[in-house]
């Protein structure tokens, strides 16, 4: 499903983010957003998945505003991949992925055979299987990011957001769960909204990027017209080329030593 | 690390919550047969059984003086104690949760130390205003005004977060200990009072006392158990617990305003008893797993147990009766030092 952002403006209590931003996401795409650190691409997430409230304009999803839906509605809708999953409770893997069930489940009941079902699917393609049993607390980073990767998708949403969800995973399991996301937009057009830090990744997944900074949208569209040397330059203060690589058949980032930040 | 043994006993937590049950009716039981006149737990249990059915002929062969010491004297006492330590022990798990802390308990927000002030300030003053419950309301008003100053202190434009709430507590605690203090200096004479209101204990408590913190605790577990899942996902960060579809700006403030209010109600009851509320929930943590589903239930029982124990060791096992409060403190705290020793030296203690 779509999101549209019209004149949003957004400050947290010591610094201002967004400033009328005018922004559409469309459905059924993979969406990338690129930008340099507190840019606000996380503070955009917050937006559209309503952890946090504009203080102007309106963000409206499937063409109803936000606010019209409730917590347990939108969470059957959006599932978020959070950044940061520090936890100090030793909940099983199994425990964490059912928690995706919880939109679905009624306040007192059992999961059914289907949430059952889901969950044993989502945690074999998330590769987590074999530690199902061990509490998330005696797991390594990468290996928590797949738990928490396994329970958005349990969640079975429409949409489905990553906050640089791949950040500390190795490649080859990056590369798995990217595939897997970019399959759910191919053949059930899902939409999945990436925050990426890693250029490349965001260049080999995104259908559409958007380029931010300082609160601005810089550059909005198919990655192929989007991801320029010029708007590089204007959004990372970088030089870099952009080909594409005839390995990966995917558009290519390449950057000179000389970081001016 | 034994990974098999977690899943099956969580596989069989319906059993171990009967057992539990069981055993706090025992301890009920044989802790009402013990003191300075020993009784039979099989007495205990016809005098009971005849007060609730009605029928005197069970009891017709008993000293009339029996009746009087275990339906009047040891038993509002014990139910007391049994319904303020499973209070403790289900605020305890509300707190560690919300508060995203295994060091929370149910004092964390200052609600002891506003407790103290205000039975501090009735003791001193001598207020009668509620009769022989003004100590215990001034005490709960006292709890409440202190949590409504915190909650004040730390909430911002996005709802307070976990640290801001431990800070304000841990301030406004130092600022209402220091004044506990002034008012102890003042006391002069009457000083003795106060530090034992403060070192908690169960003596001489009646029906009427049993009522009130059973109304405290089942209005509390009703609540909690009713946002059970809810506080499973808050324990992984609002952010994460919004995703999945909690109000995280209303539901952390239901649960945390109630579980002060039944931590106001058992301290305002019974006094300061420490570690009850810090050591339940983190026990019964590593043999049920960290679902509140489980965790709250088995809390609670564990929590009703352990205290009944506890006020049974200094009321009929101790030579002198000593302060709940400091037995509990000299128990919990080296049984503590244990559990976090263990975590250090990374077996599963938490």
């Amino acid at each position: 499903m779509s999101f549209s952002l019209k004149g949003v403006a957004f400050a947290h209590p010591d610094k201002p983010v967004f400033n009328r931003l005018d922004l559409d996401l469309p459905a059924g795409r993979f969406t990338g957003i690129i930008g340099p650190n507190g840019c606000g691409k996380t503070t955009l997430l917050d937006l559209i998945c309503r952890h946090r409230i504009p203080q102007n304009g309106s963000v409206r999803y499937a063409g109803c505003s936000l606010d019209r839906y409730d917590r347990r509605t939108l969470a059957r809708q959006i599932a978020l991949v959070p950044q940061d999953y520090g936890i100090n409770f030793p909940f099983t893997v199994q425990e964490m992925v059912f928690m995706g069930r919880y939109p679905h489940m009624p306040r007192f009941g059992v999961p059914s055979p289907d949430d059952v079902q889901r969950v044993q699917q989502v945690m074999a393609d998330c590769d987590v299987l074999t530690f199902k049993d061990r509490p998330v607390t005696a797991l390594s980073g990468g290996e928590r990011q797949r738990v928490v990767f396994a329970r958005a998708l349990a969640q079975d949403t429409p949409v489905l957001i990553l906050d640089e969800a791949t950040a500390n995973l190795d490649v080859c399991h990056a590369l798995t769960l990217l595939d897997l996301v970019a399959d759910l937009v191919s053949f059930q057009q899902r939409t999945v909204i990436g925050v990426f830090q890693d250029l490349n990744l965001a260049a080999a997944y995104s259908q559409e990027l958007i380029m931010l900074r300082d609160g601005r949208v810089v550059a909005a569209g198919p990655t192929a017209d989007v991801l320029t040397p010029a708007n590089l330059k204007t959004v990372f203060d970088i030089d870099a080329r952009v080909a594409v690589d005839d390995f990966t058949g995917r558009l290519q980032v390449r950057y000179k030593r000389g970081g001016r930040c | 690390m034994n990974e098999e043994p977690i899943a099956k006993r969580r596989h069989h937590s319906g059993l171990f919550f009967i057992l539990l049950a069981l055993v706090l009716l025992i301890t009920i039981s044989l802790s009402a047969g013990m003191g300075y006149m020993k009784i039979h737990w099989t007495v205990v249990l016809r005098v009971v059984g005849a007060h609730l059915t009605g029928i005197t002929s069970w009891t017709a062969d008993l000293d009339e003086l029996m009746r009087v010491i275990i339906m009047d004297v040891r038993l509002p006492r014990i139910l007391t104690a049994a319904a303020v330590g499973g209070g403790l022990a289900l605020c305890g798990v509300v707190f560690q949760g919300i508060l995203l802390n295994p060091l929370a308990d149910p004092y964390t927000l200052g609600v002891s130390a506003g407790a103290a002030f205000g039975a501090a300030l009735a003791l001193l003053l001598n207020l009668s205003v509620a009769g022989a419950y003004s100590v215990p309301c001034f005490a709960f008003l006292g709890a409440t005004a202190t949590l409504m100053l915190v909650i004040y202190l730390s909430s911002s434009a996005g709802g307070a977060n976990a640290n801001n709430l431990i800070l304000s507590g841990i301030i406004v605690a130092a600022i209402l200990s220091a004044g506990i203090s002034f008012l102890k200096f003042v006391a002069d004479e009457q000083v003795a009072v106060i530090i034992f209101w403060l070192m908690g204990s169960f003596a001489s408590k009646t029906w009427t006392d049993v009522g009130l913190t059973s109304v405290f605790l089942a209005v509390g577990a009703g609540v909690f158990l009713f946002y059970a899942k809810d506080l499973n996902l808050l324990c992984l960060g609002r952010r994460t617990a919004a995703s999945l579809g909690v109000d995280a700006r209303r539901v952390p403030w239901i649960l945390l305003i109630t579980a002060s209010l039944v931590a106001a109600g058992c301290v305002a009851v019974s006094g300061i008893i420490g570690f009850v509320g810090l050591l339940v929930p983190h026990m019964m943590r590593t043999l049920v797993g960290p679902d509140n589903r489980r965790l709250l239930p088995f809390s609670m029982l564990s929590g009703a147990i352990l205290l009944t124990w506890a006020d049974t060791i200094t009321r009929a096992v101790l030579p002198h009766e000593i302060p709940i409060g400091v037995l509990t403190a000299l128990i919990g705290g080296p049984f503590f030092c244990y559990l976090f020793r263990k975590r250090q030296t990374g077996a599963r203690g938490f």
